[in-house]
């Protein structure tokens, strides 16, 4: 599902569609939150918690849903995530680092919505995934058009040195194509990104990037940060820390007008002291 | 006699400088702390703009079971970025036990460093400790030395007294 974060943005969304909206469904940033990003030795374990929730990074909400986690291998495998479960405010998995390199963890949610009318005249609502739309027989209505979000929720490990295998964009919604390797990030240094929209640059995007530890601070002081002419953006990472970078297209919301194409993209990255 | 591994050399255009010798001398302290494990030590050698020459030694916990010693490497985060993580431990001549509190010597020959250009270094030296804290030093320093010197930095922490010794070789 769909997050959405600005204050004025969830009042107009809330306004519109707030007769089908139950209280909890909007307003919260989606992350993963992992026990390490660079690592060493061989039999090392990560575990991650994954949860929505509106202050960084603390459970304060509800858990991820992680029925579409993929762990990207260094070699371009996936693996299995184990001691998978779900708490009352996050979700919790552990992966196995069986490969030196670097992995991409991450929940890719690819949902289609469309408004269509049923055999007995009634207008029904379809929700699901790509794949259960095209199966549903209504992608061959011509009196139904669908609608589409995409939200990717990622971050990148490092056992030993870095590879660059799992950090080539996918071409799917919104995705960052690092330019400074992801686990390569240091307090103090500038760390450069390519923001991607379906494979192609998006340029003079604003972006969020924010750090963690939220709760034991008064304001937000997000990272002012917008994608350039070829998509490009820059961070100069003020403080060690875990931060999260979010950006968002289209309208959003559980219920988007015909022919809507939402994406968002969240992605958790660790920044290490000098 | 053990060749050190050599790395990020390329950059450096100038032929290796002629003979010397090196030693190294380090106190790690005796702390009193509820739980002390020895530290974990690396020592290498960077020009003034950063880059990695040459590791000169990393000490930590070789004999654990299964290698765990090595998932402590990454602590020593600037060692680790610019070496440890390309390395396939344990390296031969570079990878030592870790050492009890007491003041410990390193002595190496010009046959170590016959690659090493003439130029300006530094040895730095990071140390971290399982459930303490962690320090880095840096000592500047000419190659070759034109004459003996004794150089010195002191840590706060986790090391006390450094000392670089350098003397041109006599061969």
């Amino acid at each position: 599902m769909k997050t959405t974060n600005r204050a004025l943005k969830g009042a107009l969304l809330a306004t519109a569609v707030a007769a089908a909206l139950p209280a909890a469904a909007h307003a919260h940033r989606a992350w993963m939150l992992p026990s390490a990003t660079v690592l060493s030795g061989e039999n090392v374990w990560l575990t991650v918690d994954a949860a929505a929730a509106n202050t960084l990074f603390h459970f304060d909400h509800r858990p991820m849903g992680l029925n579409n986690l993929t762990v990207h291998a260094p070699d371009g495998s996936t693996l299995e995530p184990q001691n998978v479960s779900q708490g009352a405010y996050r979700s919790t998995f552990d992966v196995d680092l069986v490969q030196n390199g670097t992995y991409n963890v991450e929940v890719l949610n690819d949902s289609v919505s469309a408004v269509y009318t049923d055999e007995n005249g009634e207008e029904q609502r379809f929700r699901g995934t790509q794949a259960d739309f095209a199966a549903s027989g209504l992608a061959d209505r011509d009196d139904v058009t669908p609608s589409y979000n995409t939200s990717r929720t990622e971050f990148f490990v490092t056992v030993g040195a870095p590879t660059d295998m799992t950090i080539q964009p996918s071409g799917v919604g919104l995705e960052l194509e690092p330019i400074t390797h992801p686990n390569d990030l240091y307090a103090g240094e500038a760390a450069r990104f390519r923001l991607l929209q379906d494979g192609e640059p998006l340029a003079d995007q604003e972006l969020e990037v924010i750090a963690g530890g939220q709760r034991y601070r008064d304001a937000e002081d997000a990272i002012p940060t917008v994608s350039d002419e070829n998509g490009e953006f820059e961070v100069t990472w003020p403080e060690p820390g875990m931060y999260w970078i979010h950006a968002e297209v289209g309208p959003g919301g559980r219920n988007p007008a015909p022919g809507a194409r939402s994406a968002a993209y969240n992605g958790t990255f660790e920044v290490l002291p000098q | 006699m053990k060749l050190l591994p050599l790395t990020a050399l390329a950059g450096l255009a100038a032929s290796p400088a002629l003979a010397a010798d090196m030693a190294i001398s380090v106190e790690v302290p005796r702390l009193s702390v509820a739980e002390y494990h020895n530290p974990y030590i690396a020592f290498w050698l960077e020009t003034p703009e950063r880059a990695h020459v040459q590791d000169l030694a990393v000490w930590y916990d070789t004999e654990m079971r299964d290698d765990e010693g090595e998932t402590w490497l990454k602590d020593m985060r600037q060692w680790w970025r610019r070496s440890g993580r390309a390395l396939d431990l344990p390296v031969d001549g570079l990878s030592r036990p870790t050492r009890a509190p007491g003041t410990h010597e390193m002595n190496f020959s010009a046959a170590d460093f016959t690659d090493l250009p003439t130029g300006e270094y530094r040895l730095i030296v990071e140390v971290v400790r399982e459930v303490g804290g962690r320090e880095m030093l840096e000592i500047p320093f000419q190659w070759p030395p034109s004459e003996s010197q004794t150089l010195t930095a002191r840590g706060e922490e986790e090391l006390g007294e450094l000392t670089l010794s350098l003397s041109p070789s006599s061969e």
